[in-house]
Order: structure tokens, then C-alpha cells, then sequence
């Protein structure tokens, strides 16, 4: 399963919201060159848990040990500098400017020249890196000077995590990858899901979809109600096992039915929370 | 299960688009504002025909060279806004700045016998400041623009009546200051100028070019900078000789110009000017990258505030006073349609500050064709509404069709 010693390690890892357990003595690990699925129900703490890790919102107790060494993460530039990047579900792209201004945004390069406000943005080598990072990746867009408003979904959601790969991570993070996708555009995704595990990243994969799981995921990491409940490897278990572990119906077999609209429940609610 | 990265992938049918354009589909874009600033050339020709025809004073020399004059108040303010307009907000202070940073220097100038120099900086600062303390009230605070600068419309209105003191007007008369928008350059230096500015743009194009040759991302054809600097050539060659057959180029039309294409700069070609984009596009995208988008706020109003200061400046020299109404009337609303008339968006993210020059340009022409035809100020005011009307609806609706062709 995990290689011996995991990328990032999280132990006992706690918060809550006033009198709410969003997450509850939760440990966690992604080695290097892993994709580890992270679902649960919605409220099971997913998100809380990714935010934990970007350095949005801090743990209220827990250890999280990074290449071995106990690191502390309280803002999202903690997570940046230790080369753990997060492409979030509504992507933060800016619709209005082109690929190339997207993928540098915030990190742009310029030529050399005297003054802070009137160095010239360096476009050229911009454009040359883009186009690397893109052929690299075996991402396809029409032109890296199209507006990123004018593509699809899919394209969309291959620039940003292109984009997230420009500071060389060593984890990235997705959340819900796919949602909102059509069949080939997710097919897409999860080629590049691929590829990021080809290159040697740790990966973490929040999604609702347990059929794109069970495809790029080497590892199943289910939360419930802010608690672990289940660590599976995806060539070792079914797709019933997890619905179990998501919905806590886990070891009754008379609820198999049961469990079985519960997951249709859960993927619809899913998808309508995560709209909102 | 890979993808195939070929280019002609069926994901990639914008790339075709782009490639080949029919005359078809370059209407069309015109249409839909991919070349907005071509539809309101085409504005300006009409508007041009239309008073040519009634009144043959029109496009004379001297008229032109006029309404050169005129429209740099505005077209300097508009530049600010320009700016303020990228981040989808709204600076409603600008006209009274530009009142009270006229009124500042007057008073430095005639009442404190301050440098004429010294009194245009420090006109200049005090808008910036102004700028500045009103962009850090919005961002820290999250009040709207719209409220915080409807607040200083107020305020710097009653700072200027203040400044003024009791006699209420002040009048100009250091040549220094008055010279800004009185002088006029001799035909050889108007030539020199423009020779010096079509070698600049050259070389700039031919570097740039040469440079994206060498780096692989463009083909090795020229031809469309070379067409691009023709068409900018035979602009500036045909504008000097106009300006040359009246009273020469005027200071005040180089100084516009310097900001215009200066501003443009900053926005289109550096770092400051990209930031100013992304937050107009999406501020949260923004803030995740890194960029800071509250001194990037601040940093645009400030800047809105000095080019409200620089405008005030030259309409105190072009009018050799200021008085209680300096900055008032239609100036605010006229800096703010003049960008929105050529193509800059309301709503953040989208424009040029070619937009100031180019919507100073319509709103300037129509207010002068109706002069000379001596229409009334009723007639004027509501034509002028029209117009704005017109330029926002044709806008909206090319916002529409490229939303329902997918491209936002």
C-alpha cells in the first residue's frame, strides 16, 4: 500500500466549529507517486480536512509531519513553501485574461530593467513555459492565447492544475475534479490525475464520484462525520464496501439495499451542496 | 484512456476559428466587440460625415486643432477611470478632484507665490492622496466605491468652495501653467516629433517581433506589423499635417497622448497592470494567486485621483482660471461614458486606456458639431445621452451574442 515513508502525515488531526466535530482525531497519509481518494458524505469533513492541509483553516490539534518533519501550516503560503498545492472546485481562474496570463497570475516573469512598476512583463518566455508545461502534461487548448472564459470545462479544470504545477509540488490537492464534466472532458482529467502520479506527486482527490475513484485512485481515504472510516486499497475492495464505510451502514448485510439508494441520495445531494 | 494531444482534437474548434478569418467572421467580431475599438472608429467616422455635411467648418484645421483642445480635460480624467472601470468599480470624485487640484495649484501658485512647477506636483499629489484614502476606505472596509466616492463628490466639492475662498474664481497667470494648454509647436518641430515617435513605435514592433521569431512562437511573416505600422503611420503623419496647417501641435495633445499611451503600458505590459486585470476579472482568483488585492485597489484609485489632479490642471490652463464650477456640470458623467462609449466594460476586466482617448474623442466631437451648429444646450445634453445610451446598448447586446457562442 503507502510507501514506507508517506510524503505528508497528518496525526490526530482535530477541529471543530463551536460544538461541532468537523474533524475528529483523524490520521492521514499520501506517499510520493500516490493518488489517494478522499470521500465522505457531505459534512464528513473533507474540505475541512484539504483546508487544514493548504493552510486555510489551522487545526485545532494534531500533528502534520511533511517528509518526516514535523511542519506547522497556519496560512496558505506554509503550505506553498513546503510544495503542497491546492486546485480548488471553482478553479480561481480569471475568465478574462488568456492561459499564459493564468498560469503565471501572481507569479509572473519579467525582463530585467530598472523600477518596480515599469519592468515589462516577459511574455515570450512566459509563453514558452506555458507551452512546455502544456505539452508536457499532453494538455490540449485551442491556443494559449485564448481567453480561459471562451473554454470548456475540462480544458478549464487542466489549466488550473497545470497552473498549481508552476511552483513544482510535491502534493497537489483536487477538489472535486470532475464534477460538472462530461464524459470525454473527464476522461481528460483523469488522464492528467495520471500523468501527475507518472511524475512522482502525491495526490489527493476529493470527489463525489466513486466511479472516477475507483480509476485513478491507488488508495480510498473515507470520512464520516469527521471520523475515519475506512482506508481501503482500491484493487482490494468494491464499490459497495465504500458506500458502506460513507454512509456507516458498513457491517449490517441486511441494509444492503438500503445502502444502495443511500448512495444514489448521496451523489445527488453531493453534487447540489457542492453547487452552492 | 490517454488524450490524444493532437491539436486537431475535437475539444479545439476555437483553434480553427482563429486561423482562418473570412471577411464574414470579421464582421461578425466587429459586431460582437472582439474589435471594439474598430466599431467606434467607425462611430467616429459617421459622426464625422454627418456634421461635415451640415456644416463645412467641421473638419477644418482649425476645428480639429479645437477640439483637440477641448477634449483633453476629459480624456486625462477618463484615463484614471479607465483604470477604476477595469476593476468593475466606479470613481464618481474625479470631477471634483480635478476642480479642487486646479483650485490647489491656482492657490499655491497666485495667492502663496509657490514655483509654477511645484503647484502642478502638488496639485497632482493631492489628488493622489485623495485617490488613495478613498481606494483604502473602499477595500478595508468593503463599502462600495460608488458610496465612498459619491461621498468625496461631496466632500472635495465643499474643499474647493473653501480653497477658494470668498471671491470665488482665481485667475491664471504664470505662463508656465497657461502654457500647458497654449502652446503650440512650429511645423519642424512637429515633424521632428512625429519622426521621433513613428522610429520608436518602429523598432518596438520590430523588436518584439524578432523576439518571438527567435523564441519559436510566431511565424517568420511580418506582414501584419507591418501593416499595423503603417496604418499608426499614416495616423500620426496625417494628424501632424492637420495640426501643422492650423496653429501647430499642441503641447496639451502630446501630453495627453504621453499618459495615454504611457497608462497603457503600465496595464497591458507589466506586472501591476496584469494584477489590475485579474482583480477586476475575479478578485477571489487573485487573492489565491498571490496578488495583493487591496494595494492593487488602493493603487488604482490613487492613480484615478492623479489623473483627476493632471485633468484639473490643464482645465485650469486652458480656461487661464478656476472658480467655483471648475470640475462641476457634465465633466464626471462625460469621463466616465467616454471609456464605457468605446469599449471599456462596466463590470471589470475589460477595456484599454485607448478607450479614454477614443471616447473623448466621440463625446468631444458630438459636443463640437453641435456647437457649430449652434444647437442649444438642451438639445445638446440630451443628444449626448443618446449616444451613451446607444454605445452601452449596442455593448450589451455584443456581450449577449458572444455569451451565446460560448465565449465570454
Amino acid at each position: 500500500m503507502s510507501p514506507v515513508q508517506p510524503l505528508l502525515q497528518l496525526e490526530g488531526i482535530s477541529k471543530h466549529f463551536g460544538p461541532v466535530h468537523a474533524l475528529d482525531r483523524v490520521d492521514f497519509a499520501v506517499g510520493a507517486g500516490e493518488v489517494v481518494g478522499l470521500v465522505g458524505d457531505n459534512g464528513a469533513g473533507k474540505s475541512t480536512l484539504v483546508k487544514a492541509i493548504a493552510g486555510i483553516n489551522a487545526p485545532d490539534s494534531g500533528k502534520i509531519l511533511f517528509e518526516g518533519q514535523e511542519v506547522s501550516i497556519s496560512k496558505p503560503q506554509d503550505a506553498t513553501n513546503l510544495g503542497i498545492a491546492t486546485v480548488y472546485q471553482d478553479l480561481a481562474l480569471c475568465d478574462n485574461l488568456d492561459v499564459v496570463a493564468n498560469l503565471f497570475l501572481g507569479s509572473e516573469e519579467r525582463l530585467g530593467g530598472p523600477g518596480l512598476v515599469t519592468r515589462q512583463l516577459d511574455e515570450v518566455a512566459m509563453e514558452n513555459r506555458a507551452a512546455d508545461l502544456l505539452s508536457n502534461l499532453a494538455v490540449t487548448i485551442p491556443s494559449l492565447r485564448s481567453e480561459v472564459g471562451t473554454l470548456s470545462g475540462g480544458q478549464r479544470q487542466q489549466v488550473a492544475v497545470a497552473r498549481s504545477l508552476l511552483g513544482d509540488p510535491k502534493i497537489v490537492m483536487l477538489d472535486e475534479p470532475t464534477a460538472a464534466l462530461g464524459v470525454p472532458q473527464t476522461k481528460q482529467v483523469l488522464a492528467l490525475i495520471k500523468r501527475l502520479k507518472e511524475r512522482g506527486l502525491g495526490v489527493v482527490v476529493i470527489s463525489h464520484n466513486l466511479a472516477d475513484v475507483f480509476e485513478v485512485c491507488d488508495r480510498i481515504f473515507v470520512l464520516r462525520l469527521g471520523r475515519p472510516s475506512g482506508d481501503f486499497s482500491s484493487t482490494e475492495v468494491t464499490e459497495e464496501h465504500v458506500v458502506a464505510a460513507i454512509t456507516g451502514l458498513g457491517n449490517n448485510v441486511g441494509a444492503r439495499a438500503e445502502v444502495a439508494e443511500d448512495k444514489a441520495e448521496a451523489v445527488d445531494g453531493g453534487t447540489e451542496g457542492e453547487k452552492a | 484512456m490517454s488524450a490524444t494531444p493532437a491539436p486537431t482534437s475535437p475539444q479545439a474548434p476555437d483553434a480553427e476559428e482563429k486561423t482562418k478569418l473570412d471577411p464574414r467572421q470579421a464582421i461578425r467580431r466587429i459586431v460582437q466587440g472582439d474589435l471594439s475599438s474598430v466599431r467606434v472608429i467607425l462611430g467616429l467616422v459617421l459622426i464625422a460625415i454627418i456634421f461635415q455635411v451640415q456644416e463645412s467648418r467641421f473638419l477644418s484645421a482649425e476645428n480639429l486643432t479645437n477640439l483637440m483642445l477641448q477634449i483633453t480635460t476629459i480624456g486625462l480624467i477618463s484615463v484614471g477611470i479607465v483604470y477604476v472601470l477595469l476593476l468593475g468599480e466606479i470613481d464618481l470624485s474625479v470631477g471634483a478632484v480635478s476642480g479642487l487640484a486646479g483650485a490647489v495649484m491656482v492657490v499655491l501658485n497666485v495667492k502663496h507665490g509657490w514655483n509654477p512647477y511645484l503647484a502642478i506636483a502638488a496639485a497632482v499629489a493631492v489628488g493622489a492622496a485623495i485617490g488613495c484614502a478613498q481606494g483604502f476606505l473602499f477595500s478595508k472596509f468593503i463599502v462600495p466605491s460608488f458610496v465612498v466616492t459619491l461621498a468625496g463628490l461631496l466632500t472635495w466639492q465643499g474643499a474647493l468652495l473653501q480653497v477658494l475662498g470668498k471671491t470665488g474664481s482665481l485667475n491664471v497667470t504664470d505662463s508656465k501653467i497657461t502654457g500647458l494648454a497654449n502652446i503650440f509647436y512650429s511645423t519642424t518641430a512637429g515633424w521632428i516629433i512625429a519622426i521621433v515617435a513613428l522610429v520608436a513605435y518602429g523598432l518596438i514592433l520590430g523588436i518584439g517581433f524578432r523576439r518571438r521569431v527567435a523564441a519559436g512562437l510566431s511565424e517568420n511573416n511580418p506582414l501584419p506589423q507591418i501593416f499595423r505600422f503603417v496604418l499608426v503611420a499614416v495616423v500620426v503623419i496625417g494628424a501632424v499635417a492637420i495640426l501643422n496647417s492650423d496653429r501647430g501641435v499642441p503641447l496639451a495633445v502630446l501630453i495627453l497622448l504621453g499618459f495615454v499611451i504611457g497608462m497603457e503600458f503600465v496595464v497591458q505590459k507589466t506586472k501591476f497592470g496584469r494584477h489590475v486585470f485579474a482583480v477586476g476579472g475575479n478578485d477571489e482568483a487573485a487573492r489565491r494567486a498571490g496578488v495583493r488585492v487591496n494595494a492593487v485597489r488602493v493603487a488604482v484609485f490613487s492613480i484615478s485621483g492623479a489623473m483627476a489632479a493632471v485633468g484639473g490642471v490643464m482645465a485650469a490652463s486652458r480656461l487661464f482660471a478656476v472658480n467655483q464650477n471648475s470640475g462641476g456640470n457634465e465633466l464626471l458623467l462625460l469621463a466616465i461614458a467616454g471609456p464605457v462609449i468605446a469599449g471599456t466594460s462596466l463590470f471589470g476586466g475589460r477595456g484599454s486606456v485607448w478607450t479614454a482617448l477614443l471616447g473623448a474623442l466621440v463625446i468631444g466631437s458630438i459636443s463640437n458639431g453641435m456647437d457649430l451648429l449652434g444647437l442649444a444646450s438642451p438639445i445638446k445634453y440630451m443628444v449626448t445621452g443618446g449616444v451613451l445610451l446607444l454605445a452601452v446598448l449596442v455593448d450589451a447586446v455584443a456581450k449577449n451574442q458572444r455569451q451565446s457562442s460560448g465565449r465570454v
